[in-house]
């Protein structure tokens, strides 16, 4: 028998985009402006439902493209308001020139964001290439395994942008979650709105009385400075990101981090992934550690500052790890996970793990439990010597040639 | 997968509610306290077109989250999908068809060329329409489903179908009713050979 963690929780049965639509409903923000996409449309089709009946008193702006929705965001969050939007894939793409401008502006603005793949050729499902692509665009980035992660990293990222004072997105796998109902566990109106508490921006431009100048023109003099400030402030957003997991914890009960371990303490073989593979990784690891392999995992969460110190130590004595992108950077190298870990792992001394790259499920392309479970097959070997291992992108459940 | 896990694959066309029917049936099964998945296979989106839906349940949280290829239970909503999908694919000699039909068990076997003990048949199209008034075959079939698995609790399935479709056609009682009537028909009706 299911039974809820917070003694005020109740069990529904959601996809991915009704909880997250659930959550905006909740956190209730000032303004939203969207403009719909495949996979990512409910999100903004119901919260409008919910404006269009009253429900909220969120003002919805319908706009004619996402460069708009963004810049309509920006604009409201700028004013002062608690602004919001919901997009995926071509949509992010199109907002491309005002996320830089959101996050440079250092406003707190959160984004529902649903993985798919990126065109040309046009496909409408789940990978990670959309948010990997805007991985340097000054956002927080938080991803989510299953909808109840959903539902929660969209409540904490409320708190974290006002915090941080910097935009964060919150993304699900498209259709893999998005549109998959599962148990979530929600929690009471008011006691969200308590956890959020009231916006109170310390500068917004509708405050007459405080009149301010916002989006000047910054040459040689200070530009490099506010960039740096930028920098630091996604540098700062760690112990933030912590901080508020720590407060969702003591509230709600469900306990998170910049990344999850799985059967990490005494692993000799683990995996790197994010979002729903995780979940699948998870049924390969119990199932290998009934063998008696030591199978692991690290499900990053939040990619975007990325914790790059503590992965490096969480990793440092394991034999083997293969970090698995959803996301192909075509950089002639590596995949930006891989990237990313490799230089943590290099930076803070770690040389002792092998480390390969695995890409993956691109364009919605299946990804099991036997793939997975051949890839931990394939670190055994390499922890072993049996196997040299790969300096090359290794391509999982493609046809090649 | 895990042994106690239970898969369910969901066969139709676009517009009978396939999909539907895997949402009503795992917020059903949810209310019976255990774990639940529910999603659809997405395709092209054509009226008519051969569509598939899916459900996992278990009494443990599921992590699992890549596509279902070996259904302990495969639903067949439109009897006509039989001749062009495959509609027995990885069920193996244990897996379970149910299928909306107005043949015997034994017929549908030879048909799919699988064991009679396999095969259970309801006419869940006649059922809609003498219940709900259209041939709706998806909420008939759910209650067959549900007895076809057979740990299941009908009781709690048609009590939480019934807060669904309260809130839902509050204005047409008589919908909340024929369907209801539909799920429970079709639960007696389902026959093996």
């Amino acid at each position: 028998m299911i039974k809820t963690v917070y003694p005020k929780g109740k069990l529904v049965a959601k996809t991915g985009n009704e909880v997250m639509a659930e959550a905006m409903r909740q956190i209730e923000p000032d303004v939203v402006a969207a403009y719909p996409i495949t996979p990512a449309t409910e999100i903004v089709q119901i919260f409008s439902q919910f404006v269009a009946d009253g429900i909220v008193k969120s003002e919805y702006v319908a706009v004619e493209s996402e460069h708009s929705a963004m810049s309509a965001t920006i604009a409201a969050s700028a004013a002062g308001a608690r602004a919001m939007t919901g997009t995926s894939s071509q949509g992010l793409s199109l907002m491309w020139e005002m996320l830089y401008i959101a996050s440079g502006l250092r406003l707190p603005i959160v984004m529902a964001e649903v993985n798919r793949a990126i065109s040309a050729p046009i496909n409408i499902h789940g990978d990670q290439s959309d948010t990997m692509g805007a991985r340097d665009a000054g956002w927080i980035q938080i991803y989510s395994e299953n909808s109840q992660e959903a539902y929660d990293n969209m409540i904490q990222a409320t708190k974290i942008a006002e915090k941080a004072k910097l935009p964060v997105l919150v993304t699900t796998d498209g259709f893999i979650i998005s549109h998959c109902m599962e148990v979530v566990e929600t929690y009471p109106d008011e006691d969200v709105k308590k956890f959020i508490g009231e916006y109170k921006p310390e500068r917004y431009l509708l405050d007459v009385k405080n009149p301010y100048t916002l989006g000047s023109i910054d040459l040689q003099d200070y530009y490099f400075e506010h960039r740096w400030q930028l920098a630091q402030a996604m540098r700062d957003a760690k112990n933030t990101i912590l901080e508020v997991a720590k407060e969702f914890e003591n509230t709600f009960g469900r306990k998170y981090d910049m990344y999850e371990k799985f059967m990490m303490d005494d692993a000799e073989i683990a995996i790197v992934v994010i979002g729903s593979t995780a979940g699948t990784a998870k049924v390969v690891i119990k199932e290998l550690r009934e063998k008696g392999i030591k199978a692991g995992l690290i499900k990053i969460r939040v990619f975007r500052p990325f914790p790059a110190e503590m992965i490096a130590k969480d990793l440092a004595n394991v034999k083997a790890v293969a970090v698995m992108d959803r996301s192909d950077s075509c950089s002639g190298t590596y995949a930006p996970v891989y990237s990313d870990v490799v230089a943590a792992l290099y930076a803070q001394g770690v040389t002792g793990p092998k480390v390969v790259n695995y890409v993956y499920g691109l364009g919605g392309r299946e990804i099991n439990t036997e793939h997975i479970a051949s890839i931990y097959d394939t670190l055994g070997k390499i922890a072993s010597g049996a196997q040299k291992a790969f300096t090359e992108i290794e391509y999982v459940n493609v046809r090649i040639k | 997968m895990s042994a106690k896990m239970i898969e369910v694959r969901w066969h139709g066309r676009g517009g009978q509610g396939a999909k539907t029917a895997a949402l009503l049936f795992a917020e059903a099964v949810l209310a019976t306290g255990k774990y639940i998945q529910a999603f659809p296979e997405y395709g092209p989106e054509r009226m008519g077109a051969p569509v598939q839906s899916f459900n996992r349940i278990s009494e443990d949280p599921i992590t699992i989250h890549s596509g279902i290829t070996n259904p302990q239970y495969v639903v067949i909503l439109d009897p006509s999908l039989m001749d062009c999908v495959d509609v027995t694919d990885g069920i193996g000699t244990t897996g379970k068809v149910i299928v909306n039909t107005t043949f015997s068990a034994e017929e549908i076997a030879k048909q799919l060329m699988v064991d009679k003990s396999q095969v259970y048949v309801v006419n869940a199209s006649h059922i809609a329409v003498e219940t709900i008034g259209k041939n709706i075959p998806n909420t008939p079939m759910l209650g067959a489903l549900v007895k076809v698995i057979g740990n299941l609790d009908i009781s709690g399935v048609l009590e939480d179908t019934k807060t669904k479709l309260t809130a839902k056609f509050r204005h047409k009682p008589e919908v909340i009713d024929g369907n209801l009537a539909s799920i429970k028909r079709a639960y007696d009706e389902v026959q093996s050979a």
